[in-house]
């Protein structure tokens, strides 16, 4: 390095003469060609190339942030055609036209975010081919034929997008507009097959197949089809709606912020209520999913599951419990700004039950953050025995997690009931009979999931996980799967006694939509490094062990400075596109003619909102 | 300052003593690490702020007095404890972050894993010592003679030679706990035998036990494992 630096020094001494711009260009250049520097190092030795390094940030650091930012871009590309989607279904059954312009605006982003993720994972493959030669020819190798299939995948995609796109103001109506339906529901349908062909080479990595006989084809589908690649499948499809969703709110939580006009905060309020919801909807069955995918995990590796939530990792699954409790509370809290702002006169009928709801979720969340092994000094850890509290060390296993989980769920799920029915009176003859059933069947799937979980402290493990633990999830998916149909027939003859008004949440709601996206981002960076931590020293879990001098799991408090990074950079890549997406709007509205912004029209899942004038109201 | 803050104050303070003095005297209990004290402190404020901000009203009544008293706006005598907790405050930070980074004797806490993976190769393994009452008995036999020294002959950790050792031997009484002895007992048997160390995840170690697996035979091993889990009313934690 030392000679290295005199070189440039000496550089810089010979070009002080053509004046300043010349050494700049040229260092510039310099370190631009830097890592030529690291990557040809290896390329001298004998033998064929295995690893190559890059100076400073290191080859593995590198490859994190950048298949980190693919990941989450990739996440929010195909999980929005899924929310803009459903949005303009909504729309077309309805009549109401606002939802096919919200549909609309945001199929306006993924046009500018799609070529974002493409250029990502095109830098993510030249640096993995370029960084791990070796690994990267064995993958190859196994997966060649499902690479051309991926292929043929993007360019349907690609086709698809842009006829959905552009073909969105010209097929609006009749037939049109079901066919324009029908490509979204394709550019959905490519969109999973674009995210699951990938899901099968990093789950090999995790949890390979591979077979020594057979064709090309035989090897590769069996590689595919390997343990872990459903649940991952599943569980990444439900949270890209989940990140869809968030995001949306949090677009529409700054754009609310920093609306002047009456008409932009009736439209970005109403936008942040839509985005949440589809958060939460992702949401509840979001841990049933990760539930599933562990469970396969430690079906197919013991170790690996022991790893990820009883050995080194497992305090992921605390900083987990610590972002999916303030997830699950910012969203309840919007939910509950929602029927205290947007329903005139609902404050204190619903200040009792909004503060039982809000007590048992801190009660849960206290459960599920408190560690098995607590971070005690040697004089803590003395009195109480070990790192083990003889008391609350019960909440630190499974079991209590398991059941605090699903009641988060369950009142998550009672908020939203809640949210749903706030303004209105139900007149159907069989009304107190439903709602006596409904009380009773939450009642009863409470005490039936914390019994269980209980219970479960005094059964083998086995019989807690495949029978316990799943009933408590069967359990609240039958309560979510009565009540919500229960609800909106019960609701369709309900008359409202308070019309809902929009444009009237505090600033603070705004924040709340923007604190949930980050926290979803920090989950997926969080868990991303989990799943690919839990591999510990091999590219290829047993098959091939990983021999650079970065086979070592880095320590978390690094772990998590990358993660915090990765967050910010991402944040700051979708607030650039948004930037992008939206300057022609903004210069239109500048102009003059603004769009036609809803009114008065009736929610998803609240009141109408035939508009008064806004009123100046403490927020 | 407003009424409105005397109840999350006396709230908070309650959760405080209960969680310091109440909690650590339930019997079979222990006082809490201030790291849990303070999760559960945090949870509260978290609790108490959200349901003070659910609407405009409550908003103002929780958040005004205290932007009045930092503002000092019509607060008249407690201007002087304005001053105070404006310049106290930041020392108090200071003097946190001091004693958080400053050089100390006193040894750091260390959070070496618990349940390290038990290293591949016995995956699946199975006791190969047959399940007889003649073969536990022996177990506990072997148990009275090399672990209840310090184990205690109650399998609560409570042996003669037990205040010697800090942390103290484990007590397998405890269902939580003796799934983790249960391992380590692996480990620290049959697992160093053949792998000649402990996963590397489980490090540091710093285990007082001694190494049993180059003293005894690994039959005994497995005795002493049989014997200790009847004698403790625990069952191991059975692979799938």
């Amino acid at each position: 390095m030392r000679h290295q630096g005199g070189l440039i020094r000496r550089m810089l001494r010979t070009l002080s003469g053509h004046g300043g711009w010349l050494p700049g260009l040229l260092l510039a250049a310099g370190c631009l060609a830097l890592p030529a520097v690291g990557l040809a190092a290896e390329g001298a030795t004998a033998g064929p190339t295995e690893y190559r390094d890059i100076p400073g940030i290191g080859s593995r650091n590198l490859v994190w942030i950048i298949a980190q930012l693919h990941l989450l871009l990739a996440g929010f590309v195909l999980g929005v055609p899924i929310f803009a989607w459903l949005c303009e279904v909504v729309g077309w059954k309805t009549g109401e036209k606002r939802y096919d312009k919200l549909a609309k605006e945001f199929t306006k982003l993924l046009t500018s975010s799609y070529a974002t993720t493409a250029l990502f994972g095109g830098i993510l493959l030249f640096l993995l081919v370029a960084f791990y030669p070796k690994l990267m020819n064995y993958l190859t190798d196994i997966f060649f034929p499902s690479f051309i299939v991926y292929c043929l995948l993007f360019l349907l995609e690609t086709a698809t997008l842009y006829l959905y796109w552009y073909g969105w103001d010209a097929m609006q109506d009749g037939g049109k507009k079901t066919f324009h339906i029908f490509l979204g529901l394709l550019l959905n349908v490519f969109a999973f097959f674009i995210m699951i062909v990938p899901n099968s080479w990093a789950t090999f990595q995790a949890s390979p197949v591979v077979i020594a006989e057979g064709t090309d084809l035989q090897r590769a589908w069996a590689a595919t089809w390997n343990p872990t690649w459903w649940p991952v499948n599943i569980h990444r499809l439900i949270a890209n709606v989940v990140l869809g969703g968030y995001i949306c709110g949090a677009y529409a939580g700054i754009r609310y912020l920093s609306a002047r006009t009456p008409e932009d905060r009736d439209h970005y309020d109403w936008m942040g209520y839509v985005g949440n919801f589809i958060g939460v909807f992702g949401l509840l069955p979001l841990p049933f999913a990760g539930y599933w995918l562990m469970r396969e995990i430690y079906q197919y590796n013991q170790q690996m599951g022991i790893t990820l939530m009883g050995g080194f990792l497992s305090w992921l699954f605390i900083l987990q419990a610590m972002l999916i409790g303030v997830l699950f509370l910012g969203s309840n809290y919007y939910f509950w700004l929602g029927i205290t702002h947007r329903i005139p006169g609902s404050e204190m009928r619903y200040r009792k039950p909004i503060m039982t709801m809000l007590v048992i979720l801190l009660l849960c969340l206290g459960v599920w953050m408190t560690p098995h092994s607590l971070v005690a000094s040697l004089e803590e850890a003395r009195k109480m025995g070990g790192t083990h509290h003889p008391l609350l060390g019960v909440f630190g296993v499974m079991s209590a997690k398991m059941t605090v989980s699903n009641l988060m769920i369950l009142v998550t799920f009672m908020s939203f009931i809640m949210y749903w029915r706030a303004g209105k009176e139900e007149t159907a003859g069989w009304a107190k009979a439903a709602k006596a059933l409904m009380s009773g069947l939450l009642v009863v799937a409470g005490i039936a999931v914390v019994v269980l979980g209980v219970w479960g402290y005094f059964v083998p493990a086995i019989v807690r996980i495949n029978y316990f633990s799943t009933s408590q999830v069967l359990i609240v998916l039958f309560v979510m799967l009565t009540i919500t149909p229960l609800t909106a027939l019960l609701l369709k003859s309900a008359k409202t006694t308070t019309e809902m008004v929009w444009g009237r949440m505090p600033p603070r709601a705004g924040y709340a939509l923007v604190l949930n996206a980050i926290m979803v981002i920090l989950l997926m960076t969080l868990m991303g490094y989990a799943r690919s931590s839990s591999r510990v020293h091999w590219h290829i879990y047993g098959v091939m062990r990983d021999s650079s001098q970065y086979a070592y799991s880095p320590a978390l408090g690094y772990a998590a400075a990358f993660m915090a990074l990765n967050t910010f950079c991402f944040c700051m890549l979708v607030a650039f596109i948004f930037w992008v997406a939206t300057m022609g709007d903004k210069a239109k509205a500048g102009h003059g003619g603004k769009g036609e912004l809803p009114h008065g029209m009736p929610a998803m899942a609240g009141g109408s909102s035939a508009l008064d004038a806004p009123e100046t109201r403490k927020f | 300052m407003g009424g409105s803050l005397t109840k999350p104050a006396i709230l908070i303070a309650v959760i405080y003593l209960i969680l310091k003095f109440v909690v650590p005297n339930i019997p079979g209990s222990a006082p809490l690490p201030s790291s849990l004290i303070f999760l559960y402190l945090m949870l509260t404020t978290a609790g108490i702020v959200i349901f003070a901000t659910m609407s405009g009203e409550s908003k103002d009544a929780f958040w005004g007095p205290i932007q009045r008293f930092l503002t000092g706006e019509n607060i008249g005598a407690l201007q002087a404890a304005r001053y105070a907790v404006l310049i106290l405050f930041p020392l108090l930070v200071g003097w946190q972050t001091y004693g958080s980074t400053a050089v100390s004797d006193q040894p750091p806490a260390e959070n070496r894993t618990i349940h390290p993976a038990p290293p591949g190769e016995y995956t699946g393994l199975s006791n190969p010592v047959a399940k007889t009452p003649e073969n536990i008995m022996q177990g506990k036999g072997f148990y009275a003679a090399f672990c209840s020294p310090c184990h205690g002959g109650n399998f609560d950790g409570k042996g003669p030679a037990a205040r010697g050792f800090n942390p103290p031997p484990a007590n397998f009484r405890r269902s939580d706990n003796h799934r983790d002895v249960a391992g380590k007992l692996l480990c620290s048997g049959a697992s160093r035998r053949a792998a000649s160390g402990l996963p590397i995840e489980g490090m540091p170690w710093k285990s007082a036990m001694p190494r049993w697996e180059v003293e005894l035979p690994d039959e005994w091993i497995w005795k002493i494992i049989m014997g200790e889990y009847d004698g403790a009313h625990q069952s191991p934690r059975t692979w799938e």
